[in-house]
This record gives structure tokens, C-alpha cells and sequence, in this order.
């Protein structure tokens, strides 16, 4: 090959190279104002991994604690799509949503601030149903069955665990629970430090509710719901509760005189219509109910919807989310249509739009749990990626100094490609898009000690050319045919376990497999072909030359 | 020409008892020591909650460990990192993880709203959480024992094609030493074996590897010359001829490595630890354990014909003091 050539194709490269790692315009979607929206950003087209933007990673799979799901594969791919929905709309600038494996869901939200929301958004099963509150007061048939039930069970040992999926806040104390000696329709004056009922005495169930102020509801005192929570998930109270309904918390709490109840409500089983028929959901807010979500429902949803509600005027019918009636039911005045609206109680405007998106975005076809769960602050990330860059200079330095300080001219050379082979490291990160992480970071910087190694065997070998007093362009061309192999060597070996850790690793360590196979690329073309052109430039600059500075 | 141990006509393999010893007397304490306590796995492998919390004032660990004792969450690992400011909250055992089977995040929601209310909401950040469910932490040790073990396979292969088996076994067994020498330093040092620090482990495999082939390339190089010299002697010649490239290159790799030390912090510290200790090891392994191994194999399995010259002559270096004027050191 002319040298010609050679010099084109250098040039080539660094002009592809330069062309690649050129900042550019993107459309990307960003957020602002709390809403996202297309933007164009300028920036150079390296991905950085979540470990160094700041993120979220979560993999999800299907939730079989209530219950086994039959067919996994069609379930998980539904509820793929609804994931994804959700989050396209979720203000990410760039979600990922991909399946893993056969049943798990990996979700990467890249620079998220707020994880429990984001969590909340994937997770939130969204299954909204419309329920009549009972009228035939069936609970109240049932608690001398109840209460007996408990006294049998002398559930005296009473350890609140804390409420299942429940998210009212814990009880302070064991202590307070079992002073919950107030009884039925007495809301007033309830001290905490009252008798000392132990649970599990007479009416022990009874006790623990008041009826509220619409057929079907009753007031739990705030410090007794872990502990009516841990008596409804018992099989032998569940055995005895009213057939044909169910008993379901309210996501509100009220405040009489001064204590605080959240609502328990007994509704009628049978859903009167369920939200698969909603086409469209915003959220609002009104000056008197405060933050709510509007819905519409297509036509035969409204059809449905308008002749059930038609059946149950003067009844009260709970909008229920997730197994959480929503608000305080309302009364049917008429019979209602296409449109409705769910309250959002105090809760805040973001939540309301959270709850309009997964509306929009349909309901989970099976509950998801995390199995995986990875956040990094984006401070965290900045920190991790100005520390890299530190230690890539010390190690550039150190490198520069080590082989110009031994083999001067040849080092000098070496160094030169050193700085392409960085170049040409992140040109191919960039070009397969690839995503650096961490660990690829600490492979690239370990790679460019490692990089130089294919110089080293080269430049020993004109060394020993030269001391068998060959000419120097001999030298040169026999040290680079001689120490072919051992680089050839040197790259194989590290090719092959990189190949291995890409295939068997998980997404930070993928990041070292990439940058450490690019880095062998690189260094292959640096080592035997740029530096190689350098020393023939050199020695056609100056073909008189009697020595050689390596 | 600015030249470092050049020409040099060293007796490494001289040496061979010695270095046996001290890396035999290295792996036993190493391994030992694992016996004794487990390795230190990383939550990756073992499954449960790693969180990194910033607090505004500086903290201390005792509030912090009873806050989370209050709240049932007993054993967690408390350890600053970097200032006093931050800590990683580490709740491993084996009960957390359980918790963790029916949602990965548990714990971690736990770990935060109790420390959000001992410390005020406003007091402190989570700058890092990493929640991992039992399942999940079970398939990454599988993935990670597939990993070593095919990359060892693959080795293996390589080095069947690259070489002869006397020249592949020795080479094996080098490399084997490299890996099990520095698991045991991961265990001395307590260092946390993690995903990357598995990554590392396999690049050391790859870098030790290639540092014996070089050798014993120049090894096969001086065989065929046919120099009137025993094996021992075609040995300790390669070494040394080899001897300034691998100084200049286990310096420019180690100045990668030790930059990576001191610079690039906390979490990539152990990484930077594996691939130190692992070049040093493996520039070691090379010459001593990777040379009288070979030596001791041509000495058992004589080669019978080829081009290479009977080496049934070779004499392992019982004696050092046998060894002849040429290689006495300067």
C-alpha cells in the first residue's frame, strides 16, 4: 500500500471519527414545566448508562401472591404495552420498556428525580371499577359472627404487621391499638390513653368500626387499621364476612372532631361497570372538590354505564381504584353517561395527572412486582463521570510519560497514536450507539494503558532488529512483521473474555465488554497500521537517517 | 536509547522454590481466610438493599443503626463513604432478601422513611439505591459462575490450537493461579465482589494469559534456533529477553490501574484493586509459575521428535548452586 494511501485512510478515519463524535442536534423529549415536550438538544451522541446520567432501573414480573396468572406469556406481553403507553406519555426524555427473558419487564427511566412516583406509575394495576355501596346492611348482620370468630381465635397476640399494601401510616405503638375501647356511633372524644380492652374480648370486630354516614360505610379509628387489616386478611373472618360483597378502604381519611378514621365501605360484589371502557381521561381541578380526573367512556361503556346508574337511582356508587374507593361515593341523582369523574380527595394536581395517564393507558392485565431495582441520583452520576475523567488524564499522563521518557522519538510517535486510538475508541462507541456505563468507563481508561502494549512489542522488537545491525527501515519493517503475532495474541485473549462477559453480563458490565472490544479494535489499527504509516512518513522524510530514536 | 534491564541474563527460575512457597503460603492464608469468613458478596449476588444517603450535616452511624433497629431492620451495614456525610445502608441478610421476594423495593421504602423521620425529610438525599430480589440476585451468581467458567473453557481452547499441550497446560495453570491468587487477595483485602469486580477477574484472566504466551512464544522462538543450551537455560533466556517489554507494559497498565485507584472513587475501587493485584500476579505467574511448570512437564514427558531438541537433559534446579558461570547475575 503507498503511503499515499495510508495517509488518506488515517485521515479518513479521524475525519468519520470527528464527524461521528460531532455535537448535533437531536429531538429529544425533555421536560418542562413539569410537562414534556419534542425539543431539539445539541450534544455529542455518546449514550451514557444510567449509572452515569442518574435513572431508574426496574425489572418487573407478574405478581402471583393473589393468585396464579395462567397464561404468563400473553400476560406479560400485555402488560408490556400498557407499561409502555404509560411511560411514553410519563415526561422521560428517553424510556426504555423491553421484556427480559420470558417473564420479566426491564424499565429504564434515564435522569428521574422522583422514583416513587415513577415506580407508581409502572405499577398501579389502574383497574377502576363502579361498585353500589350495600343497602342490606350485611355487615352489621355479620358481626356477632365476626366477633365470635375472633373470641374463638383469641387474637390477643394482636402484632399488627403493618398493613399489607396498605399505605395509611403505621400505628405509633402496639400500645394505642388496644386502647381502641370506644364502641360503636360514639365519633367524639376518644382519648389515646383510655382502658386497657385486650383484643380479642367481646366484639372485638365490632368494636373496632363505626357506621358512617351512607349505607355500606364505617369509620376505622386511624390507630385500628393495621389491626382491622390483619383480622380481614384472615381466612376465618373472610369465611364469615357478607356473601356476595366486599369490604374495600377508602384512599381518603376524615376528620371528626378530633380524631382521624379513614372509611371502610361494604359494597355489592358485582361491579356495575369496570374502566375498560374509558377512551379518555384529564385531569382538573375544581375550586370545590379540588384535584379530580375527568373520563370519557365510549359508546357502549355509556350505554352500559347509563342504564345501570338508571336501575340504582338514590343509591351510592364508589368509584373504586385498585381495590381503594376513591372519595366519598356519591349519590345517583340521574342516570349518567358518557362522562364521569373520580376525586382525587387532597391529594396534589401530579397525582391527578398520574391517575389520568394510567387511565388513558388502560389497566395492568396482571399485578407487577420489582424484582430489580437500581436509582442513581444525577449528582451521583456527574460525580462518577468527573472522577473518570480525572483518573483518564492521570492515566494519559502517566502513560505519556512512560513511553516518551523511554523511547523518545518512537515514544512520541506511540503517543500520537495513543490519542487517535481514544478517538477512534469513542468514534465506535458512538457509531454502534452503544452505551457507556461505569465499568465501561474504568475498561476504557484501563485500555489505554493495555493499548499501548502493541507499541511496546513492536518498538522492542526494532530494538532487537537494530542491535542485529539491521538497517533502520529493516528494523522497522521486521519489527512490526515479528511482533504480529504476539499482538494478534495479546488481542485475542482479551477479545475472547469480552466476548464472554457481553454475552453473560448484565447492562453496567455489557458497558466494560463494549468499551473493551472497541478499545481492541482501536488499538489494532492504531498499533499496526497508524503508527507504522507515522515511522514510514519519518523515514521518507529523512531516508538518510543513521539513527533512530526508540 | 535509554535501556532498563536490558541484556540482562537473570536466574529467575532459580528462584522457583521460593516463589512457590510464598504463593502457596499467599493462596493458603487467602482461601483460609474465606473459610474462616465468607467472601464479601455484593448485593447483586446475594439479593437485599444498598442505599447511599447524603445528609446536609454530618451524621452519626449510632442514631443511624438505631433509627433502622427501631424500624426491624436489624444487621444492616452502616459504612461511610467518602465524607462524613454520606453512608451506605446495607440490609443483606437473609431474611431482608426474603422480604424482598414479593417486591424488590421493600426494604429500601423502609430504610428512607425511617431515616427521612429521625433526620427530617429535608435533611437528607438518596443518592443510590439498589434493591435486589432473591431471584434476581440467584440468577446473577449463575450468570457470573457461567461466565468464569466458559471463559476458562474458551481459554482452554485457544490455547490447545495455539500451542501443544505441554505448552497449554503450564500456560493453564499460570492463568488458574492468576484467577485463584486474587480471589484470595479479594478475600484478604474484605473487598466486595461484585458484578464489575467479576468483569475484572476475567480481564485479569485475559492479561495474565497473554503475558505467559509472550514468554513462551519466545520460548518456542529460541527452541527452534537449536542454541546448545538446556531448557532450563532456553527458559531463563526467554525471560530475560522478554524482560523490558513486560516492565514496559505492566508500567503503562499499572499506571491505568492505580490511576483508576486513586481517582475514579469509591465504587470503582474494588475494580481498580482486582486489576492491580491482577497485573502484578500475573507478571509473577508468568515467570514462576508458568516457566517451572513447563520445565517440570518437559522433564516428565520428554519430547520424543520435531525440530525441538530432546530436553531429557534439562535438570530441574534442585540445586541452585549447580547452576553454571552463564548465568550467574551482574
Amino acid at each position: 500500500m503507498s503511503l499515499k494511501w495510508r495517509i488518506a485512510i488515517i485521515f479518513g478515519l479521524i475525519a468519520a471519527s470527528i464527524w461521528t463524535l460531532f455535537p448535533r442536534t437531536v429531538v429529544e423529549r425533555v421536560k418542562r414545566n413539569g410537562e414534556f415536550v419534542y425539543d431539539t438538544v445539541r450534544r455529542v451522541p455518546l449514550k451514557r448508562g444510567l449509572d452515569l446520567q442518574g435513572g431508574m432501573h426496574l425489572a418487573l414480573e407478574i405478581d402471583e401472591s393473589k393468585g396464579a396468572v395462567a397464561d404468563k406469556g400473553r400476560a406479560i406481553d400485555d402488560a408490556l404495552t400498557v407499561v409502555r403507553n404509560r411511560l411514553d406519555e410519563f415526561g422521560v426524555s428517553e424510556p426504555v420498556v423491553q421484556k427480559a427473558g420470558a417473564d420479566r419487564i426491564i424499565v429504564e427511566l434515564p435522569g428521574i428525580d422522583d422514583p416513587r412516583r415513577a415506580q407508581d406509575v409502572v405499577q398501579k394495576s389502574a383497574y377502576l371499577e363502579f361498585q353500589i355501596t350495600d343497602e342490606t346492611q350485611a355487615l352489621e348482620k355479620a358481626l356477632p359472627r365476626l366477633d365470635a370468630v375472633l373470641k374463638d381465635k383469641k387474637v390477643a397476640t394482636g402484632t399488627a404487621t403493618g398493613g399489607q399494601r396498605d399505605s395509611a401510616p403505621a400505628a405509633p405503638g402496639l400500645q394505642s391499638l388496644f386502647t381502641a375501647d370506644t364502641t360503636k356511633k360514639t365519633d367524639s372524644t376518644r382519648t389515646d390513653s383510655a382502658a386497657t380492652a385486650t383484643a380479642g374480648g367481646p366484639g372485638a370486630f365490632s368494636k373496632l368500626i363505626q357506621q358512617g354516614r351512607m349505607p355500606g360505610e364505617f369509620y376505622v379509628a386511624q390507630s385500628d387499621i393495621p389491626l382491622l387489616t390483619q383480622y380481614l386478611t384472615m381466612p376465618e373472618v373472610q369465611a364469615v364476612l357478607p356473601p356476595g360483597k366486599v369490604v374495600r378502604w377508602s384512599s381518603d381519611t376524615v376528620s371528626l372532631g378530633n380524631s382521624i378514621y379513614r372509611p371502610i365501605y361494604v359494597l355489592d360484589a358485582k361491579p356495575i361497570i369496570t374502566g375498560e371502557y374509558i377512551t379518555d381521561a384529564k385531569p382538573n381541578s375544581d375550586p370545590i372538590e379540588g384535584n379530580l380526573v375527568q373520563f370519557t367512556m365510549n359508546n357502549e361503556g355509556a350505554r352500559r354505564f347509563r342504564t345501570e346508574t338508571a336501575r340504582h337511582i338514590k343509591d351510592y356508587m364508589a368509584i373504586v381504584l385498585d381495590q381503594r374507593v376513591m372519595g366519598q361515593p356519591p349519590v345517583i341523582q340521574s342516570a349518567i353517561g358518557a362522562n364521569g369523574q373520580i376525586t382525587m380527595g387532597g391529594k396534589p394536581l401530579q397525582a391527578a395527572q398520574d391517575l389520568a395517564l394510567v387511565l388513558r393507558a388502560g389497566s395492568l392485565p396482571v399485578p407487577l412486582k420489582v424484582v430489580d431495582m437500581v436509582q442513581i441520583g444525577a449528582s451521583l452520576g456527574q460525580d462518577s463521570i468527573k472522577k473518570g475523567i480525572t483518573a483518564g488524564i492521570i492515566a494519559i499522563a502517566l502513560v505519556i510519560l512512560i513511553m516518551v521518557g523511554y523511547y523518545r522519538f518512537a515514544g512520541v510517535l506511540a503517543v500520537a497514536g495513543l490519542v487517535l486510538y481514544i478517538l477512534y475508541t469513542l468514534a465506535a462507541l458512538a457509531g454502534f450507539n452503544a452505551v457507556l456505563t461505569l465499568p465501561g468507563l474504568a475498561g476504557f481508561i484501563l485500555s489505554i494503558g493495555i493499548a499501548v502494549d502493541a507499541n511496546v512489542l513492536i518498538f522492542e522488537r526494532i530494538r532487537e532488529e537494530l542491535a542485529h545491525g539491521k538497517t533502520i527501515r529493516t528494523s522497522v519493517d521486521e519489527g512490526f512483521r515479528h511482533a504480529m503475532s504476539a499482538i494478534v495474541d495479546s488481542e485475542v485473549t482479551t477479545a475472547l473474555t469480552a466476548a464472554v462477559l457481553y454475552q453473560y453480563g448484565t447492562g453496567p458490565v455489557r458497558g466494560f465488554a463494549v468499551t473493551l472490544l472497541a478499545g481492541i479494535a482501536a488499538s489494532l489499527i492504531t498499533a499496526i497500521f497508524v503508527v507504522r504509516t507515522f515511522f514510514l512518513v519519518w523515514l521518507n522524510r529523512s531516508p538518510n537517517t543513521r539513527t533512530l530514536s526508540i | 536509547m535509554l535501556r532498563i534491564l536490558h541484556d540482562t541474563n537473570y536466574d529467575f527460575i532459580r528462584w522457583w522454590k521460593w516463589a512457590i512457597g510464598i504463593t502457596v503460603a499467599f493462596l493458603v492464608i487467602g482461601l483460609g481466610s474465606l473459610v474462616i469468613k465468607p467472601p464479601n458478596w455484593s448485593i447483586e449476588f446475594t439479593g437485599g438493599t444498598l442505599m447511599q444517603v447524603e445528609f446536609n450535616q454530618p451524621a452519626d452511624v449510632a442514631r443511624i443503626r438505631s433509627s433502622l433497629d427501631n424500624a426491624g431492620i436489624h444487621g444492616a451495614e452502616i459504612q461511610q463513604f467518602g465524607s462524613n456525610r454520606e453512608y451506605t445502608v446495607r440490609a443483606q441478610d437473609a431474611a431482608h432478601v426474603q422480604t424482598q421476594a414479593s417486591g424488590a423495593e421493600s426494604i429500601a421504602v423502609k430504610i428512607e422513611s425511617v431515616l427521612k423521620q429521625q433526620f427530617g425529610a429535608d435533611q437528607l438525599r438518596i443518592v443510590r439505591t439498589e434493591a435486589v430480589g432473591p431471584r434476581v440476585g440467584e440468577e446473577l451468581r449463575r450468570g457470573a459462575i457461567i461466565a468464569i467458567l466458559i471463559s476458562f473453557l474458551i481459554t482452554m481452547i485457544y490455547l490447545a490450537i495455539r500451542f501443544d499441550w505441554r505448552f497449554g497446560a503450564a500456560a493453564l495453570i499460570a492463568t488458574a493461579h492468576d484467577i485463584i491468587g486474587t480471589v484470595a487477595f479479594l478475600a484478604l483485602m474484605r473487598l466486595e465482589i461484585s458484578l464489575t469486580v467479576v468483569a475484572g477477574l476475567l480481564t485479569v484472566l485475559g492479561y495474565s494469559l497473554n503475558d505467559t504466551i509472550i514468554i513462551f512464544d519466545r520460548v518456542r522462538e529460541n527452541l527452534r534456533k537449536g542454541r546448545k543450551e538446556s531448557f532450563y537455560e532456553t527458559l531463563n533466556r526467554s525471560i530475560n529477553e522478554t524482560l523490558p517489554r513486560s516492565i514496559l507494559t505492566h508500567a503503562t497498565a499499572l499506571a491505568s490501574t492505580i490511576a483508576l485507584l486513586i481517582f475514579a472513587g469509591e465504587v470503582l475501587r474494588p475494580f481498580a484493586w482486582v486489576m492491580t493485584f491482577g497485573i502484578i500476579t500475573g507478571t509473577f505467574s508468568s515467570i514462576y509459575i508458568a516457566a517451572p511448570v513447563l520445565l517440570w512437564i518437559e522433564r516428565k514427558w520428554p519430547r520424543k521428535t520435531g525440530g525441538v531438541r530432546q530436553s531429557s537433559s534439562t535438570a530441574m534446579p534442585t540445586s541452585p548452586t549447580r547452576r553454571s558461570p552463564a548465568t550467574a547475575t551482574r
